[in-house]
Order: structure tokens, then sequence, then C-alpha cells
């Protein structure tokens, strides 16, 4: 049975099955208009990289790697610089955006009396996120590259090993903003994030630690996304990459699970 | 039986031990204005979000558009507006794009979507607003917005929930009119409110719904008749004075409330009353004679301790 | 009702507000200026010190300069989300201007909590560092007050900036493409005599510069002219205190502005 409807445009049947991509549409007008903002979070990793390449790199000199071969401090540092603003632009952009559309002006209650469902804003927003850090990735290789810090051609492949992170990070963050009570709560994101920053193989080798210590942090996964990194933009590839790749894809996979489900019982109850 | 747009029959909604809807039945026909009234935290938002299937049901059967909400959500949500208590608006986005980005969420192509956009903000009175950023916009304006974004789709059954709380008197008009208009057009409404006024001028049928149940059902005229007597005299009296006159004003009135600051009779002929005020020689301060509301009708049904 | 009166009913204020956020302020106050301390110092450290290094051992370096950019930062974070708040999200300074209170008190008010909180804060920075063997004890404490006096520079001049802006976008920018280069590029990490010839006397005016400067020749008596400037303290003390003194006047003024245009 149907009700006559008087001057419908849809035909009622028309819908699309996969529909994450009108949340990439809505942010792509949305950020139209902030396309400063969104340009000005490349700076912040190249500024980092910069200290490092014209300040550290001259007290430190090289580093020797564990195969011995040995390499500038800066060539060393760059990968992890690109696979940490990978991890902290997917953070941001699943927590503090995410959580201010959730809780305060509740975009996605009106989205949702649509034919949209939680998963597809899902989908969209982890999505959008990796869009975006597929852009700020490439401009960092490319600077990189500029600076003659990259080693291999295999460099670009560090592109994707970047989205991979985002992946991993943004599904997690995506996953934490659906537990958030207030904003208080962020300092705990950075509580996370901030430690993972300075001890996965960033600025150092994780040899130069005790061996528990060096337990712990293998365990990071911003420490596998270095290895990750660090092996493409360096060339020296081996087998060891597929664990470091298996690992971020099952903790993004995870993440995407949870936040999927909790944004569910968040947004319909 | 007409056809129902939307059926329910023990409709029922439990948050852990609260119940907030419980076990309502109520049909809704084609082409009217139905509201739901009650007061706050009456059930009215949780049955409005059950319908919209973003709220799963607990108990109880319903179907919409003769979908069932549990397994045809997006069928159903395709062809409804619907205009919550709160504006969700993207901040984001402008007035315009925001009714864009919506036509885009229910699959409408962008040449369907521009000429309506157009025909949706000059609905609104928002066309010389159109690239003006949501943030900006007044109280007034960003409901017509919500509004019209209800309106994108061409929905058969429009839900407004509470449309008209926290706008200035002209808003609130100007709101009513552009409603008016969409049911001379045949949508559809659902229309939830605590404004009496508001009922009454535009709902056809209305149920009154107390602590999650249904407690009185029909037009708002009906409801009236049914529920409270044709006129009200309102009495105020100077310090003091007032007791002294409850004692004299028995039997006077089909009903009487007594409130701290006035008495209130409900009677079919008010001269009559108060020619009976003076001939008991109750000599209020000031008197006010009025026809009586669905106001009354709820206060009467809903709570505000009443004498008979 | 005098200035200082009025300035300190408003500190209470805040104090009273703090009571509730405090959770939210330890990691970033507390938890990651240790880190760095701990990253950088112990980690980094063991390779500078194996490497070319510094004349000294790298945390001894590295401890007075996070001094003075945590300084900065809690300053800055002082200065900035909570006066927006102030005037356009929680608007309780529209509130505060209809008591006895007016907008140089709230400026006061502030920098005296601000006093009292980046006090707080560096002292148990400097406990921390003289923990990790980065400081001596006694230089430590004394460079706390420097310390204030870079983080109160920061606190006012940009209270002034961000009452100039008419939303928060703005604010992030201001982090990104101000208080991240100047943490970067002004001597906290290494000597700012590795920088090319123009940066460094682009580096001589920056702010912070003169904090860590301060800072940094309390805790290393008699440092090595490769690692700090000839440049006397008077001038670092001046330069902070100036830009204290602008920053006050123009907050005010604007405040003023904002609140009873």
């Amino acid at each position: 049975m149907s009700v006559q409807a008087p001057s419908r445009i849809t035909p009622v049947g028309r819908i699309t099955p996969f529909r994450a991509q009108r949340i990439w549409e809505k942010n792509y007008i949305a950020y139209r208009r902030m396309w400063k903002v969104v340009f000005s979070g490349f700076f912040e990793p190249v500024f980092y990289l910069l200290a490092v390449g014209i300040g550290v790199d001259a007290m430190v000199g090289d580093v020797t790697l564990p195969g011995g071969s040995a390499i500038p401090y800066a060539t060393f540092v760059a990968p992890a610089m690109m696979a940490a603003s990978a991890m902290n632009g997917a953070v941001i952009e699943t927590t503090f955006n995410i959580f201010f559309k959730l809780k305060f002006n509740k975009v996605y209650d009106g989205i949702l009396t649509t034919p949209m469902k939680p998963s597809d804003i899902a989908i969209g927003e982890i999505g959008w996120a990796l869009l975006r850090g597929v852009l700020y990735s490439t401009g960092f290789i490319v600077v990189m590259f500029a600076l003659g810090m990259t080693e291999s051609w295999l460099a670009i492949f560090a592109i994707p090993s970047a989205t991979l992170v985002g992946f991993a990070f943004g599904a997690c963050g995506l996953a934490a903003a659906t537990y958030m009570r207030s904003w208080q709560d962020f300092d705990l994101v950075t509580l996370v994030t901030m430690p993972l920053f300075l001890f996965s193989g960033t600025f150092f080798p994780l040899d130069v630690y005790p061996p528990l210590i060096q337990t712990i942090a293998s365990v990071s996964p911003l420490y596998h996304g270095t290895e990750l990194l660090r092996g493409f933009t360096l060339g020296i590839v081996d087998s060891t990459m597929f664990g470091h790749a298996a690992f971020l894809l099952v903790m993004g996979l995870i993440g995407a699970g949870i936040a999927n489900r909790r944004l569910d019982g968040m947004l319909r109850k | 039986m007409a056809e129902s747009l939307v059926e329910a029959r023990g409709l029922t909604k439990e948050f852990g031990d609260f119940t907030a809807v419980d076990g309502i039945d109520f049909d809704i026909h084609p082409g009217e204005a139905f509201g739901f009234l009650g007061p706050n935290g009456a059930g009215k938002t949780s049955t409005m979000r059950m319908i919209t299937t973003v709220s799963p049901i607990t108990s109880g059967h319903m179907t919409v558009f003769g979908l069932d909400p549990t397994t045809q959500g997006r069928g159903i949500r395709q062809r409804l507006g619907v205009v919550p208590q709160e504006d969700n608006l993207d901040q984001e986005l402008t007035v315009s794009e925001n009714l864009y980005v919506f036509g885009r969420y229910h699959d409408m192509t962008k040449a369907e979507i521009l000429p309506k956009v157009e025909e949706l903000l000059e609905f609104a009175q928002l066309t010389d607003r159109a690239d003006a950023v949501v943030e900006h916009l007044s109280g007034g304006m960003k409901r017509r917005l919500t509004i019209a974004r209800a309106l994108i789709n061409n929905p058969d059954l429009v839900i407004l929930d509470e449309p008209t709380t926290g706008l200035d008197p002209q808003a609130r008009h100007l709101l009513w009119d552009r409603l008016y208009k969409l049911k001379r057009d045949g949508a559809t409404l659902i229309i939830t409110t605590h404004y009496m006024d508001e009922a009454e001028q535009l709902c056809d049928r209305l149920v009154v719904m107390d602590q999650g149940k249904i407690v009185a059902e029909g037009s708002p005229r009906e409801l009236i008749e049914r529920y409270a007597p044709r006129e009200v005299v309102e009495l105020r009296f100077q310090d003091g004075q007032q007791e002294d006159a409850v004692a004299r004003l028995d039997g006077l009135a089909a009903r009487s409330e007594i409130l701290a600051d006035r008495i209130m009779l409900y009677t079919d002929d008010a001269d009559d009353t108060q020619e009976g005020l003076g001939s008991r020689g109750v000599d209020p301060e000031q008197v006010l004679v009025r026809r009586s509301t669905l106001e009354d009708v709820f206060l009467r049904l809903t709570g505000r301790q009443l004498i008979d | 009702m005098t200035t200082l009166r009025r300035s300190l009913r408003f500190a209470e204020s805040e104090v009273i507000a703090y009571r509730r956020t405090w959770r939210g302020t330890i990691i970033s106050s507390f938890v990651n200026p240790v880190l760095f301390l701990a990253a950088m110092g112990s980690g980094l450290g063991a390779l500078v010190d194996n490497g070319p290094g510094l004349p000294i051992d790298y945390i001894l370096f590295l401890a007075p300069g996070l001094l003075a950019a945590t300084a900065m930062q809690n300053g800055a974070g002082d200065g900035s989300f909570p006066v927006m708040a102030g005037v356009l999200w929680r608007k309780n300074f529209h509130g505060t201007i209809t008591t006895p209170l007016g907008p140089e008190d709230i400026v006061w008010g502030r920098l005296l909590w601000g006093t009292a909180r980046l006090g707080f804060v560096l002292t148990v920075f400097a406990i921390i560092a003289y923990l990790f063997g980065a400081m001596d004890l006694g230089p430590g404490l004394v460079a706390v007050i420097p310390g204030i006096l870079t983080g109160l520079a920061f606190t006012a001049v940009i209270t002034a900036w961000t009452l100039t802006q008419e939303d928060g976008r703005s604010l992030s920018t201001l982090f990104r493409f101000a208080i991240v280069p100047l943490f970067l590029f002004s001597g906290t990490f290494f000597p700012i005599s590795q920088l090319p010839g123009f940066l460094q006397s682009v580096a001589y005016v920056t702010p912070l510069f003169h904090g860590v400067e301060l800072v940094r020749k309390i805790t290393l008596s008699d440092p090595d002219p490769s690692l700090v400037t000839t440049m006397p303290m008077w001038v670092h003390f001046c330069y902070l205190v100036v830009m204290f003194a602008i920053g006050i006047y123009l907050s005010i003024r604007f405040l003023h502005q904002k609140l009873r245009p």
C-alpha cells in the first residue's frame, strides 16, 4: 500500500547502497571556504623537518642503522615526521572535529533523518580524513625530495603507507571520540599521541633504550608506521614491512568496527 | 476508513527503567495536520524519533507509509521531512549549501536540486541570505531554514518538533503562514507543541500526551467542548479578600479553580455567572471574561490541581 | 574597591572555574614538558653526545630552553582560548562588567591568576629537571622568575591579539605559524648560532629567544660562548618587560572596545 505523493522529485526506491561519498561532498563544500586552514596544516611538520635539518642534524651527525650503514640524522628523522603528522592529522580530524559535530551542533542527527545511515557517516568521515592525509603526505614527500632527504625512488610508497597510518589512527580516533564526555577529555588524547610521537623511534633509534623499554615501544602503532615509511624512504625494503602494515591494518579495522557500532548506538537511541 | 500514513498500536519506548512512551495507539491520515500536545517530558519527542526511524521501537507495532521502520528505515526517511526541536544545521555551510547537501543525501541530482533550492529560499524568505554562513543568522532565520531543508525532497510527510519554540511573535506568525501554505499544497504534517494557540491554529486533529500516555484525542474544537465549558470568568481580589469570596461561589459555575492570585470559573454562560456574583455580594477588584481555549483543556488533563 | 581588590575578585572567579577544569590542563602543563625532557634530553641526547655534539651534555642545554618554551606555551594558551571564550563562547566577561568590575580588572585579574599558575607549573618543571640531572636546584628555581615573565609577556600580547579576532579559527593559525616556529627556532633545541646568518638576526628579535637566553644564562654558570649570545641579561629582561607592558595596554584598550562599544 502506498500514499499518493503530490509532486515527488526523487523516485521512491532510488537508493544508492554506498553513499559515504555524500559526506565527502559535504566536507568538500565546507572546506572550499576554509582551504587556508587546511593548507596551513601542512606547515607544522615541515617546520619540525626544517628545525631538525638545520639545527639538530649538525649536533648529531650521522646515524648508524642496524644494518651498519650510516645516514644523515635529518634523513633518519624525516620519514618519522611524516608518519607522526599522518597520525596527528587523522587524530585531530576524527576526535576534535567529530566530537564537535556529534555533541554540539548535532549535524549528524539531522543527516540521519535522510536515507543516510550511521555507517555512511563513519566510513565517510574516516575516508575524508584519509583524503586530507594523502594531500599532506604528497606535499611532505616533495619537500623531503627537495631537501635531499630521500634515498630511493621507493619513497613514493611512503604516501600509501602514511595513508595506512592515517587509517589506523583515524579509525581509532573516531572510536575514541564516541567515548568523550567533554573538552577536557581531549587532554587524554594528547596523553596518548605525545608519548607515541616522542618514543616510537621517531627522533632516535630504539636501541638507545634498555631492552625492556624497546619491547614496550615496539608495540606502539606509530613505531610500525615509522618503520614502514623509513623502509621506503631509505630504500631498505624487507619482509618485516608486511608485519608493520598488517599491524596498522588490523588496528584500523578494529577501530572502525568499534566506531561504527558506537555511533549507531549514540545516534539511534 | 481512510488509509493511514502512520499507524501505531501499543507503541512503546523504554530507556532502561524509564518508560518514555507507554503503549500508545494513533492513526495519521494523508493530508491532515496532526498534533501531539503535552508538557515537557510527556513522550512527544520520543514518539517523533520513532516515526523518523532514528529511534528503535521497544515494543508494539508501527508502520509509516505502510513500511516497517525497523527494516525499511531508508525507504521511509526518503519520503520524510524532519524539523527537529533544536536546529541542527551545518554551521560550516551557507544557507543554500545546507539545502544542497541535504538534497544530495536524498540522492537528488544537481539538476533536480538547484531549482528546488531557489524555490525553498523564496518560501523561507531567505533568498537574499542565500550565501550567508549559517552561524550568522538570527534564530527565526535558522528555524525557517531548518523547515526549508526538511522540504528539499518534496516529502509526503513533514514532522515538526516544536517548530516555533523560542521565536518572537513575528517569526512565529511567519512560520505558521508557511505551514498553512504547505498544508494547502497537500502535505501531511505532524506537529508537537506546548503552545495551545499554535495547536488551535494549525492542527486538524490532535492527541494530548502525559507521562507517556495519550490522555485525550480529537479536533481542537471537540476537545474544548468535551473538557472545558465554553467560557471562563477570571476574578482577582484585593489582598485578603479572596478567601472570603471562595465560600460564596459554591455552585455558581460548572467548575471552579482557585489559584494563589485569582479564581477561575468555568461556565457555559458568563453573563449568568457575573449576575450571580453580584447577587451573592462578591466584589472582585478585576473581572476578565474570555472564551475557553485548548490551554484550559491541557491544564485540566495534564495537571494543576482542580476542584470540580 | 581598589583595582587590586577588584582584580583579585576576578582571579577568584578563575580559580573557582579552574577547580572544575584543572584535570584538562595537567597533561599539557606538566606531562608534556617532562616527556619532551625525557625523549629529547635522554634519547636524542644520547645521539648528540656521541656525535659532534655540544661542549656540554645536551640535556643541560635543553632543560632551560624547555623551561622557557613551557612558559611560552602556557602563557600563549592562557591569552588565547580563555579570552575568546570570555568574549564570545562562554561570554563570562560580558557578565562580569555588569558588576563593579571593569575590563581592566579582568585583564589584571587574569594575569594575577596566570602568574600563580605559571609559578606552579615552572617550579614543578625545575624540580623534575633537577631530578633528571638537567639543572641545579638553586639556579633552576631562580630561573622560574624570568620564566614567569616570559609567560606573562606572551599572555599579555596574545590577549590583545585575540581581542582583535572575529572567531576562534584564527587561534589555531596563531599556534601553527607563531608558537610552533618560535618553539622550534628560538634556541630551545639547538643553539641559534647554527642558524644561517639572516635567520639568526630574525631570532634575536623574537620574544622566546630572550626568555630562553635569560633562563639559560641563569642555569648554566659560565656557559660556553657557542651556546648563548653575549647580550647582557638586562637587554633580555627589558625586552620582555616592554612586551608585557605593551600587551597590557592594548589588552585593556581592546577589551574596553569589545565589551563597551
